[in-house]
């Protein structure tokens, strides 16, 4: 691995006060930013320069810091959470940029992710989904069952395992042209439909979740792909055309 | 509730575009090979046959009327999840980057607006002629007889040759000249004796003669050929993302199946609409 140097970065930020205000991209400069430091730490010294100038600083999503929360919602250089694939934009570092170079910063565009502040939408949207259709139902009387006391295939049960590992980040949204949640919702149907836990509400499940998603308002899948492209976690297509079989059966019933 | 789902939810749009978009691909293939025959050296009578029994086998009626309404549905359902997904994204990105998608996939609308606007050209040009237009050419075959090039009417049973001179248009005056005429056409491509008025025979309607004239036209023919040329280009783009597509949005998607599918996608959406353009740049530079 090559050194860790200081680099100059030009930032062009989207700033908004609050959800009804207007808001618009803002320029600032950031000098002697380490290369060894993650993107997120490099917006940590950005607000730290903004607050000893007396400024506000900029609002954006964050929590674990490690990939699994999905809360780093940034659009950076057009892209879901910025270059490099497989990747939250906490696990970006800024040894991914040159000295000199200008990022763009912005929110999600959704109407289902409106923005509450700066760069920090509103993803309710997915818990609402969730909500909808996201569960399994289980014996709560007391004789608890043992999990691996139902056979499952191991082929389903890694591709069940596959889908669980969607984190609810919205880049699929974000990236998506048509604002579609497909994949999002695809994963969150496959992850029951593949197990026999999942079977006994699979045709409510797959409806009321669509259902949701329509009302939310986001888009409809024209399959470009971009989304399992942009994906941290490398949800596949295979997940939509899943739910869609699985939507066709349960309408049919 | 499963009802309604499956004619007003996302995914139950995307099923008829899906459905649609692949009947359409089948009706491509089939026009193709009439088409086609426009190529085969002094092919008029043949293609004239084929151009009759399109207009007039009742099975081929029926699949024409699913074509028609396929092609409407498919074009509005498109237009309107189109609008639907921009209104999906009311503020836009200040910067993007199109690397995660695909040029045809991202154009899906654009592409297939150039294709409505193409279809609707072309059945003014073509099938509207067949169809409706009073003064569409009648097929006539030059013979010649002792010695002397005359022209004749051909009906469509074989052997039926009718000179030309002998033949009435619908409405004009039997007796011109010497000789009253001996024929009349009714109903555009029905001949009766004039005398006794029980009909003779049938005439071909001269597809042949309208399609070669109109891309060798002095004037207009270049622009005519380009035209086409450049509707099948994008023909061959909305293939390109288009059939794969339509697999995915039904929900087959396998790791087994998927890569045959992409492969004879593409190569579908090479060959049909290469194969259609080469017809009219050929017809247009022949002499
Ligand atoms: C012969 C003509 C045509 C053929 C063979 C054809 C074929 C297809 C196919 C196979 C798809 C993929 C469907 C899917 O993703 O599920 C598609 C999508 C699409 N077509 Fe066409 N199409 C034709 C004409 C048109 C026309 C005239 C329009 C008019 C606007 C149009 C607009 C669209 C749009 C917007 C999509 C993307 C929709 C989506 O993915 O949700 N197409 N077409
Ligand atoms: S499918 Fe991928 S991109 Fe979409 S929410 Fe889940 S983890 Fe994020
Ligand atoms: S902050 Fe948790 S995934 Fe990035």
């Amino acid at each position: 691995m090559s050194a860790a140097k200081n680099i100059n970065i030009n930032l062009k930020i989207w700033r908004q006060k609050n959800a009804s205000s207007k808001g618009s991209m803002e320029t600032y400069k950031l000098d002697n930013v380490s290369t060894a430091s993650s993107f997120l730490e490099m917006l940590d010294q950005l607000n730290e320069q903004l607050i000893n100038e007396k400024k506000e600083p900029v609002a954006f999503d964050h929590d674990c810091r490690e990939g699994i929360c999905g809360m780093c919602s940034l659009y950076i250089n057009g892209r879901a959470h910025g270059p490099d694939t497989g990747i939250t934009t906490c696990q970006l570092h800024m040894r991914m940029f040159n000295d000199g170079d200008t990022i763009y910063i912005e929110p999600w565009r959704s109407k289902a992710f409106p923005v509450i502040k700066d760069l920090v939408v509103d993803r309710t949207a997915f818990d609402r989904i969730q909500q909808a259709g996201g569960f399994v139902s289980v014996n709560t009387s007391g004789n608890t069952i043992d999990a691996n006391s139902i056979p499952v295939p191991k082929d389903d049960a890694d591709k069940a395992f596959e889908a669980a590992a969607c984190i609810g980040c919205g880049a699929c949204v974000a990236t998506c042209k048509n604002g579609s949640a497909m994949l999002f919702v695809g994963a969150k149907v496959s992850q029951y439909a593949l197990l026999p836990q999942g079977k006994v509400e699979a045709t409510n499940r797959v409806l009321n979740m669509v259902r949701q998603m329509d009302e939310e308002g986001f888009g409809n899948c024209t399959n470009t792909g971009a989304c399992e492209i942009e994906c941290p976690k490398g949800i596949s297509l295979e997940n939509i055309a899943r739910m869609n079989r699985e939507f066709l059966k349960a309408s049919v019933k | 509730m499963a009802k309604s789902a499956l004619l007003k939810s996302s995914i139950a749009k995307k099923y008829w575009m899906a459905l649609t978009g692949l009947f359409l691909c089948l009706f491509l293939a089939g026009h193709l090979a009439g088409n086609l025959q426009l190529l085969v050296p002094n092919n008029a009578l043949n293609f004239n046959q084929y151009a009759l029994f399109m207009t007039s086998n009742p099975a081929v009626k029926l699949l024409s009327y699913l074509t028609y309404i396929s092609i409407l549905f498919h074009a509005i359902d498109g237009i309107l999840l189109t609008i639907q997904n921009k209104k999906a994204r009311p503020i836009g990105y200040a910067k993007t980057d199109g690397s995660s998608s695909s040029f045809a996939s991202r154009n899906m609308a654009v592409l297939g607006t150039i294709i409505l606007v193409f279809i609707a050209t072309h059945m003014v040009n073509f099938w509207a002629k067949m169809h409706f237009d009073k003064n569409m050419p009648l097929m006539t075959k030059t013979i010649e007889v002792q010695g002397n090039k005359q022209v004749f009417y051909v009906g469509t049973q074989v052997g039926q040759y009718f000179p030309v001179e002998q033949v009435a248009k619908e409405g004009e005056k039997l007796e011109q000249g010497m000789m009253p005429k001996q024929f009349v056409i009714k109903n555009k491509t029905e001949l009766h004796y004039s005398q006794a008025d029980v009909k003779t025979a049938d005439l071909y309607k001269d597809l042949y003669k309208i399609t070669l004239d109109f891309f060798k036209d002095a004037k207009y023919g270049l622009y005519f050929t380009i035209g086409y040329v450049l509707a099948m280009l994008a023909l061959a783009f909305h293939l390109w993302h288009g059939f794969q597509s339509a697999f995915q949005s039904l929900g087959a998607n396998s790791s087994k199946l998927t890569p045959a599918i992409k492969f004879f996608g593409k190569a579908f959406a090479i060959v049909v609409p290469l194969l259609f353009a080469i017809i009219p740049v050929i017809l247009h530079f022949k002499k």
